[in-house]
């Protein structure tokens, strides 16, 4: 029994051994020596743990007594997980180097954050959810104030902490509450417990996990502490945050909605409209007056995870695969933005301000190029990819009734497009300024030209991913 | 499997992508390589597209060269031609080498110039044969993206204004169509355009919230897929972006904006929301045909008012414009004919009119009225083929503006006489202004001193004028030239509209 839990639970058991032994290793050789190894090490083992992942046998394993599942939606998540968190680890390096950063806790921390961000995608139990979650959290404050030396990286760590722990307290308070009417923490359980007349206690604890979660994935109205912590972080974190936490968040969120609460779906589908209704329009309107590029990509994030939540709150298979669309395209768009803003200085200095950018065309025709084609797909015009992340989405709420939701989304995304567009426009149209400088390394340079030409030929045949979304997401309802 | 159609849509698409990748350089030596590509690649579709028209059986209403292959999942790639897409495809792959030809002297960033202008006809021709909802919708919305940096890129001064106001304005309209789409998707279970032209929307009364809606579902789609068409179109009262679209916008925009972008709004309006949604199209006609007469004399009026070339050529085409939506919701033979007939003819001759004003703001770089006058003492080939056009745009008999303006209001005389006979006065206030336009601009003497070294136009603006003259002459000499080859289809559109609304009618007689 134990033997075949353990094997069920073997890619995260080899990353927790990874990481220690790394970790231990660091210390032993010097922190600076250790660290451009170890950002390699650490990319492959990502690497490698997602292809295992990936191609490992279809069907449904279930340790600890249904506690840990292994099943389509969870392989499909950590697969996206890894590989995003592979090529955040590859675009920060020379960031890193450059900010004399180049830590070996860096990726180390990156790894024990990836583990607890597949341990929330399986979890099947308050208590491997909440073990998950905050394993996952507390590298991620660490991280946060990575920089210790910059005032603003600290705050950012301070920030995060403070309100993360805010979240996970009323997301606990909303655990115990449900354990309390239910009797279990199994998601199978509470499955039970709510069938039926569905016990108001029951739906109080819900009511406190959804707000907890809705912190964690930056859902407005609790979203006060995305912009400060995007801008204030160090960018390689800042692109870490907006890629991998936010699948894991969103594929945990989904899993307790459909597993545990799907009887009570006429309750929180309302919730879920609101908060993603109220994302969106916040995230389309506050970014418009942002002139710093990684503020601007938080309210950008922001106003994402509100459309992912539209396809959450459409309750049905159709709907969850429209999620998981969504955010493995939005994944690919920020890799690419964000290997973009990771290169992004003047005389050696790194600059976030929008209009460094003016006139960037002339300077660098391809990378110009690249970038709009990312804006436009972040935009969600067509023929990019990023349109069918939101065709899908708006497909999966009409079916399911919600149109008036659908028709907020669309009139959100046309808000949105302008601050997109303004990118483009300093690029294209601006003055020309100070030039920034052309060095780009050749990592980020890839990550940025892969993603902008997906982004263009993705519109064939999106690579087969809404077959692959199909798949993970039937599973979370059989 | 025939493929042609295929060929076609991506031979312009593929000559942008080589422009981008592999041409080179910022020397004259480079900028003519890109230009004679760019030439080369459009003459090609042009040449593609009249094989797909000597291929093409006028005689049938049928869906024709349809090529069907699995596409993303759910919808698939379809494409296909009838008699009411064919012409517009022709009159796009016609004006696109005539576009190129008159950007011969743009020196400013010319690869990507080119380029976008090949990927925009793609687009373009992409939205006149598709034949499924999301295709459609991709094609429709994507030809913003080269716009939008086309009047920003190389536009005039406030161009980064009017590319928002363009971009926004539009993408608002597309949205809302989008999810009529997808509604209409879910109910139907089919994105395929031909089997949605048989499939009947619901069209029984709705109450929501206290409210009565005639027409119910149906009605509320057609709202949806108003609100693109008629931004695109565009009708009034959202007509604003056009008139700042245009004046920024570089000549070959203008052209392109005026000739064939807008006119993806009424085709919009025959192919989707008259058959798909026919008792809607009936209950809403008297509310499109007064907004048409509305823009006819309004626009007519501060066209005639305009200090600025462009901005009164861009006013005319609203005006121009709504005849066409006129016609369509007569929904009878001649007002459809009269819809078409007008829009091809409006094509060549928007065109024609911006390119005339892009001939001599090439040479004294104002659009304004009041910097010009007497220029046919220097300029004679010019006057001689600006009074052509403008005389077309006024409708005289002989030219391609006659007819159309004629069948229109033939259809709509059927229709309601009212309507008929104020947008009879539209065709006085044309004149009224076009030719005033061009006496304040032609005639009169050479005072300016500015203009006494302007010189007449040269072999390859004459070259430029060439088809556009011979297409408007032709057209107002032998319409049947167009009518015969859409006549099958608009006689089976009519017929299928008239016959669904007899039975939505039956069926709330018998309810």
């Amino acid at each position: 029994m134990i033997a075949r839990d353990i094997a069920t639970l073997l890619p995260e058991l080899i990353l927790a051994g990874y990481a220690m032994a790394a970790l231990l290793w660091g210390v032993f050789a010097g922190r600076f020596r250790a660290a451009p190894v170890l950002i390699w090490m650490t990319a492959l083992v990502f690497a490698g743990l997602a292809a295992w992942i990936g191609f490992s046998p279809e069907g449904t394993r279930t340790a600890f007594g249904g506690a840990f599942t292994d099943d389509a939606f969870a392989r499909f998540s950590k697969v996206v997980i890894l590989g995003a968190s592979a090529l955040t680890l590859l675009i920060s390096r020379d960031f890193l180097e450059r900010e004399k950063i180049l830590k070996f806790e860096f990726p180390l921390l990156a790894a024990f954050a990836v583990l607890g961000m597949m341990i929330m995608v399986s979890a099947s139990d308050l208590m491997v959810l909440y073990m998950g979650l905050e394993l996952q959290s507390l590298s991620l404050y660490v991280l946060a104030a990575f920089h210790r030396n910059d005032l603003r990286s600290t705050e950012a760590g301070i920030k995060y902490f403070v309100l993360g722990a805010l979240s996970s307290g009323l997301l606990l308070f909303g655990a115990s509450l449900t354990y309390g009417y239910s009797g279990t923490t199994l998601f199978s359980g509470i499955a039970e417990a709510a069938g039926g007349s569905t016990p108001f206690g029951l739906l109080y604890g819900l009511v406190f996990i959804l707000v907890g979660l809705a912190f964690k994935i930056s859902a407005a109205p609790f979203h006060m502490w995305v912009p400060d912590v995007y801008e204030g972080a160090p960018t390689p974190v800042t692109a870490f945050f907006s890629t991998a936490p936010k699948i894991a968040a969103i594929g945990l969120f989904a899993r307790l909605l459909i597993e545990a609460f799907a009887v009570a779906s006429a309750d929180w589908q309302l919730i879920l409209a609101i908060l993603a209704v109220s994302s969106m329009f916040l995230g389309a309107i506050a970014a418009i007056g942002q002139r710093n590029i990684k503020r601007l990509m938080a309210y950008s994030s922001i106003a994402h995870m509100g459309f992912a939540l539209m396809g959450l709150a459409a309750g049905t298979p159709d709907g969850i695969r429209a999620m998981l669309v969504y955010m493995v395209i939005y994944v690919v768009m920020n890799l690419g933005t964000f290997a973009f803003i990771l290169a992004m200085r003047r005389d050696g200095w790194a600059v976030t301000d929008i209009d460094a950018l003016s006139m960037y065309s002339r300077q660098a025709p391809a990378r110009a190029l690249a970038l709009l084609v990312l804006m436009f797909s972040l935009a969600g015009i067509v023929p990019m990819v990023g349109f069918f992340a939101k065709f899908y989405v708006f497909l999966a709420a009409v079916e399911s009734g919600l149109i008036l939701l659908a028709i907020a989304g669309g009139i959100a995304s046309v808000i949105g497009a302008f601050y997109y567009l303004r990118i483009v426009y300093y690029m294209y149209f601006g003055e020309p300024t100070d030039p920034l400088d052309n060095r780009m390394p050749a990592t980020g340079f890839g990550v940025m030209l892969a993603s902008a030409a997906i982004m263009v030929i993705g519109a064939i045949n999106l690579f087969n991913l809404v077959e692959f979304a199909d798949v993970a997401a039937s599973a979370l309802f059989s | 499997m025939n493929h042609l159609l295929s060929i076609m849509l991506f031979t312009p698409l593929s000559a942008a992508l080589i422009t981008i990748l592999f041409l080179r350089g910022q020397d004259e030596m480079a900028q003519l390589n890109v230009k004679m590509l760019a030439i080369t690649a459009t003459v090609a579709t042009f040449l593609i597209s009249v094989f797909v028209f000597l291929e093409f059986d006028p005689s049938s209403a049928e869906f024709q060269l349809v090529e069907d292959e699995r596409w993303l999942f759910g919808l698939r790639y379809k494409l296909g031609i009838d008699g009411i897409s064919i012409l517009f495809i022709m009159l796009t792959t016609m004006l696109m080498p005539v576009t190129v030809l008159a950007c011969w002297n743009v020196t400013h960033r010319v690869k990507e110039y080119m380029a976008a202008f090949l990927v925009l006809e793609t687009f373009m021709i992409g939205v006149f044969c598709s034949l499924d909802l999301v295709l459609f919708y991709l094609f429709f919305e994507a030809g913003l993206i080269p716009m939008f940096l086309i009047i920003g890129v190389w536009g005039g001064r406030d161009r980064i204004y009017a590319t928002f106001k363009f971009f926004l304005y539009t993408l608002l309209g597309s949205i809302l169509m989008l999810i009529a789409m997808i509604g209409l998707w879910t109910i139907s279970g089919t994105s395929d355009v031909t089997a949605l032209l048989g499939f009947v929307v619901p069209s029984s009364e709705i109450v929501i919230a206290g409210f009565g809606i005639p027409g119910g579902l149906q009605t509320i789609m057609w709202i949806a897929f108003f609100a693109s068409f008629a931004v695109k179109l565009p009708m009034w009262p959202v007509h604003t972006w056009l008139p700042d679209a245009h004046v920024q916008a570089p000549t070959g925009g203008s052209v392109i904006l005026a000739a064939i972008l807008l006119k993806m709004g009424g085709y919009g309006f025959i192919r989707f929301s008259l058959p798909m949604f026919p008792v809607a199209s009936e209950i809403l006609a008297p509310f499109v045909m007064w907004l048409s007469v509305i823009a006819i004399i309004y626009t007519s009026l501060v066209a005639m008012m305009q200090e600025d070339m462009k901005k009164l050529i861009a006013y005319s085409s609203v005006a121009h414009m709504g005849f066409v939506t006129l016609g369509i919701f007569a929904a009878n033979r001649q007002g459809i004919d009269g819809a078409i007939f007008q829009m091809l003819s409006h094509g060549f001759i928007s065109a024609a009119l911006f390119l005339c004003v892009g001939v001599i703001y090439d040479r004294m770089h104002t659009r304004g009225i009041d910097d010009y006058g007497g220029l046919v003492v220097r300029m004679p080939v010019y006057a001689l083929i600006f009074m052509i056009f403008t005389l077309a745009n006024v409708g005289l008999p002989g030219t391609s503006g006659f007819v159309g303006e004629f069948l229109t209001l033939a259809g709509v005389f059927q229709y309601s006489t009212w309507i008929a006979a104020f947008a009879a006065t539209g065709v006085i206030l044309s004149a009224a202004y076009a030719l005033w336009l061009f006496r304040r601009v032609v005639f009169g003497d050479l005072v300016k001193e500015s203009l006494a070294g302007i010189s007449d136009m040269g072999g390859r603006e004459k070259l430029v004028f060439l088809p556009l003259v011979v297409m408007v002459l032709l057209l107002g000499i032998y319409p049947s030239l167009v009518t015969d080859v859409i006549g099958a289809s608009v006689q089976q559109l009519v017929e299928q509209v008239a016959e669904s609304r007899m039975q939505a009618g039956a069926v709330v007689v018998d309810g």
